[in-house]
């Protein structure tokens, strides 16, 4: 009896204290919340760890610079541990427990597929930092990384060309999931429609982690020794790169006989690889470290500031991060509030100068228009770009390459309205 | 005496008249190397490997190795980083320019198509190199990319070749050649003179040469011929390939596993931790690589990987028996407890190793006594690193066999496991022997992570690549047998390598899984089942 009460004592205090604290918690009116959903453990803390330090950064540099709205603004970092149905949970948290204003997070397309239905639920806003395979867009997620057409379609373009080799047979090697398997999807519909006969077109899977690649890089050795000049398009992700590229130096792969185009690997990825053997080997993407302008060097400086190491390297998605940080801040002050739908409408036409030169526009659709940079791996460990786009080029949320999504169309404005339709949702005047 | 005098002043003015000369091809040629676009680039380039100049060779060199760099007043110059700044030299004479800002110099760049340009020049230029290995490779470039007005050349030289290897190699680039540019009788010797070879260039020049609509039908049936039988050694030499493919694959298996064949397999310990033994020792690899790097003069980084071997083996096992005796030790008996414990010791590892060295991956460099490969015919590589691995585990495996079966530590050891109490009675401290015993499988892994690190990543998570196949392979081959793991290790190798390029990556290792799973249905002890009363326990 007495240790019944007892409990119901601790119980009712427990109560009490937590009453006491919660008006606390939301007591700061003065700051702005704001989420960092990036695995911290697990097999893709390897690439998101940098970017929540990312948005630390540049947190810390909002706050120095006085805030938002007059607020001061506080970052709530969570720990989705590379589980994609941890991350539903820790988004969910976010938004309803923490209240934040927006969310950076994300990198494998299957997190994002799995935040989606939250996002949607909650009326959450989420920027979303990483190259991927498109054919998506939802109202409450902001896609600020490469979509196909601005990453895998300018870089068989490039290797088409007369500088990039004139190539004529393409082996498409990646690893098996959704990623890869869309790009692939779209890049066999544009090398057939381009002429290619299929024929010349060799497409292969590999699992996550693959590190066994002597079979693979015999095959593609045999199939370019057919005598017509042959590139390889590799959406290999993650850890299986490496073992994929010692397997190319050591079978003697030579970026001039059979380039190796990768639409995955950056700098922080060369980082773990002796590039000696690699160099003219190429990546497509919209940022480079190497690209000298002075928004990039005060950005490189800031990021080895903030990290206290003037070794860590710099990469895409960290790009895309800051555009879509400093995209957010800028409709918040125009919209006066965080209120998500208000800060959507203020995003449409947001503009922000790349870091690589240029201004990056945020379109209807929910994508950007940036600049495409192809560069070739160097013996140090960096990229120099051989070729980029005259100007930025516009994201395309659905592909018209692929017969299934052909004509579909995705305009969060009026009339339209809708990230995937082919008719307008309202009837304009 | 005026004589004399004339005679030196014709003689100096013939010396300096290269330099003095403005209109030196040489140098007109190299300042067109600085121009903005690649076509005028590859121009300068396809006329410097026409000039008849000792000093194109090192131009060309300075260029693909892009040391080349323009100055803010249109000069191309060598450059050579030093402080903040670069020294400057001339490209052709090397005579010093003084040193430039990195802002005043802009680098000259190559693409895949400048450096495609630049070998085929200098194939042409070390087709009379001294070296064997230069002319072997102008010989295979000239292969690669047949062009009719370069027969001349490649005739003299292999008029004068002395090594008979490439001599053939050149007789088969002329023949290449010959085969679109010849008249009849010559295509036909040239046929005929490629049919003897196995290489897929080759086969690729003949398969090329056969789409040709306008072939006389005797050309054409030769062609078939010739196709067909290197097609067939191809084959040939394809089977020996994937046979070579899989016995690699068993040996980075039978390497992961064999730490584990003792720990779990010996012992009877369901290590999760294993993957992460292997990882200690990937990374102590790479410890001993920066450390090599910062304190010993560069000749010596070579050797690295020797000492990374015990080294890698000391700190895994160590850690493996500190593991065995705060933790392992409590749990004999209870396999679900040590499986749980054990996976919580690996998590621990990981979370150490990540927050210790950062989570990217770390860049270990082969040895250059382990890169490149043994090139085949037919196109097919053995590359050293695989082949040095192979070895490496053979040794492993022979030499635990041998401290297993003739050392008194290994005789305590099959006594302890076979049977503890009779062999405490008999004197022998089996708690000792069951610390070493498990930091011997653990220092084992160790050594694998340093040979593993050679072909994969070194990463937080090396270890849980590694895992599942370790223990597929322990309990495929037999638990406790160590000639089980050997086969069990190869097997699953040469079965993995023959499914891959029939179904796939993806699907041949589900093929295999549900093959091993059947197995185990038929025979549960694996392939080579321990009989008598070890089993019982």
């Amino acid at each position: 009896m007495r240790a019944k009460l007892g409990l119901r004592a601790l119980i009712a205090a427990g109560g009490l204290l937590w009453a006491a604290m919660t008006p606390m918690a939301y007591a700061a009116d003065d700051t702005i919340k704001i989420g960092v959903l990036h695995s911290l453990s697990g097999t893709m803390a390897i690439s998101e760890a940098t970017l929540k330090d990312t948005v630390l950064m540049m947190v810390d540099d909002l706050n120095k610079k006085g805030g938002l709205l007059g607020k001061k603004v506080e970052a709530v970092v969570v720990d989705p541990a590379s589980d994609w149905p941890l991350f539903a949970e820790k988004a969910r948290e976010l938004i309803q427990k923490d209240k934040v204003a927006v969310v950076f997070g994300c990198w494998t397309s299957v997190s994002r597929k799995s935040v989606l239905p939250v996002f949607e639920e909650l009326n959450g806003l989420l920027f979303y930092p990483v190259q991927y395979e498109g054919e998506e867009s939802s109202k409450n997620v902001f896609y600020t990384g490469a979509a196909p057409n601005q990453q895998a379609i300018p870089a068989v373009d490039y290797l088409m060309s007369k500088d990039g080799g004139e190539v004529k047979r393409w082996v498409l090697e990646g690893t098996d999931y959704v990623y890869p398997q869309t790009t692939n999807k779209i890049l066999k519909a544009y090398l057939l429609a381009k002429g290619v006969p299929e024929a010349d077109v060799m497409v292969n899977y590999t699992p996550f982690g693959f590190a066994d690649w002597q079979t693979e890089v015999a095959a593609i050795k045999k199939f370019g020794g057919a005598g017509k000049k042959t590139a390889v398009v590799s959406t290999v992700n993650g850890d299986a790169n490496v073992p994929f590229y010692k397997e190319l130096a050591n079978q003697g792969i030579k970026a001039s006989d059979i380039p190796v185009v990768a639409f995955s690997v950056g700098e922080e990825e060369l980082s773990g690889f002796d590039t000696k053997n690699l160099v003219g080997h190429l990546a497509a993407w919209n940022y480079f470290e190497s690209v000298k302008t002075p928004e990039n060097a005060a950005f490189i400086k800031q990021w080895h500031t903030f990290t206290k190491n003037d070794k860590r390297t710099t990469n895409d998605p960290m790009e895309a991060t800051y555009i879509g940080f400093k995209m957010w801040t800028q409709a918040v002050e125009q919209a006066g509030t965080t209120n998500v739908d208000a800060v959507r409408q203020a995003m449409y036409g947001q503009k922000v100068k790349n870091l690589t030169g240029g201004v990056a526009v945020m379109n209807s659709n929910h994508h950007l228009s940036k600049p495409v940079l192809i560069g070739e791996i160097q013996a140090n460990g960096q990229f120099d770009t051989v070729w980029q786009t005259k100007g930025v080029i516009k994201a395309d949320a659905w592909s018209p390459y692929l017969p299934e999504d052909k004509g579909k169309i995705a305009d969060w404005t009026f009339p339209w309205a809708c990230g995937n339709c082919t008719a307008p949702k309202y009837k304009a005047d | 005496m005026s004589r004399i005098a004339c005679f030196i002043l014709v003689l100096v003015a013939l010396i300096g008249m290269p330099r003095l000369a403005a209109a030196d091809p040489l140098d007109d040629l190299v300042q067109k190397l600085g121009a903005d676009d690649f076509d005028t680039k590859i121009e300068a380039v396809n006329g410097l490997a026409a000039l008849p100049d000792g000093r194109v060779l090192h131009v060309l060199n300075e260029l693909s190795s892009g040391a080349l760099y323009t100055t803010s007043d249109h000069h191309v110059v060598v450059g050579e980083e030093s402080g903040d700044g670069y020294t400057t030299s001339d490209p052709v004479d090397g005579h010093a320019l003084g040193k430039a800002a990195s802002d005043d110099l802009d680098k000259i760049r190559l693409n895949n198509r400048l450096r495609g340009a630049i070998d085929s020049a200098k194939g042409g230029l070390l087709l009379f190199s001294d070296q064997r290995d230069d002319r072997l490779a102008a010989a295979a470039d000239a292969l690669a990319h047949p062009d009719p007005s370069r027969i001349a050349a490649l005739v003299k030289a292999a008029v004068n070749e002395k090594d008979s290897g490439v001599r053939a190699a050149m007789e088969r680039a002329i023949a290449a050649a010959r085969l679109t540019s010849g008249d009849k009788a010559e295509q036909l010797a040239a046929i005929t003179a490629l049919s003897g070879s196995s290489d897929r260039t080759v086969l690729g020049l003949l398969s090329d040469r056969r789409a040709a609509t306008d072939l006389d039908p005797t050309v054409k049936q030769a062609l078939d011929q010739a196709i067909s039988s290197i097609s067939r050694r191809l084959q040939l030499i394809g089977i020996a390939a994937t046979i070579f493919e899989g016995l690699s694959l068993g040996s980075i298996l039978l390497l992961a596993a064999i730490g584990l064949a003792i720990t779990f397999g010996v012992m009877g310990v369901i290590n999760m931790a294993h993957g992460e033994m292997i990882m200690l020792g990937a990374y102590t690899t790479y410890v001993t690589q920066q450390v090599f790097t910062a304190f010993l003069p560069p000749g010596w980084l070579d050797a690295y990987l020797v000492v990374a071997v015990p080294a890698g083996f000391i700190v895994a096992g160590g850690v493996g028996i500190l593991l065995e005796r705060s933790v392992i030790r409590f749990l004999y008996g209870r396999p679900l407890e040590t499986l749980l414990a054990t996976w919580g010791v690996s998590l621990i590892l990981q979370q150490l190793v990540r927050t210790i060295f950062g989570s990217p991956n770390k860049a270990v460099a082969n040895p250059s006594w382990m890169t490149g490969g043994i090139q085949l015919l037919g196109g097919g590589t053995l590359t050293w690193n695989r082949i040095v691995i192979l070895i490496f585990c053979f040794v492993v495996l022979g030499v635990l066999a041998f401290v297993l079966r003739r050392t008194s530590f290994g005789l305590h050891m099959r006594a302890v496991t076979q049977n503890r109490d009779m062999a405490a009675a008999m004197g022998i401290p089996t708690a000792r022997v069951d610390a070493l015993t498990f930091g011997l499988g653990s220092g084992i892994a160790g050594m694998a992570g340093v040979a593993l690190s050679q072909i994969g990543n070194v990463s937080p998570n090396l270890g849980t690549i590694y895992i599942v196949d370790s223990f597929l392979v322990v309990v495929f081959g037999g638990v406790g047998s160590l000639l089980g793991t050997l086969a069990g290790a190869m097997t699953l190798g040469i079965v993995n390598k023959i499914l891959e390029p029939v179904v796939g990556a993806v699907l041949g290792k589900v093929v295999v899984l549900l093959c091993i799973i059947l197995f185990i249905q038929k025979r549960p002890r694996g392939l080579f089942a321990l009989k008598g009363r070890a089993v019982e326990h």
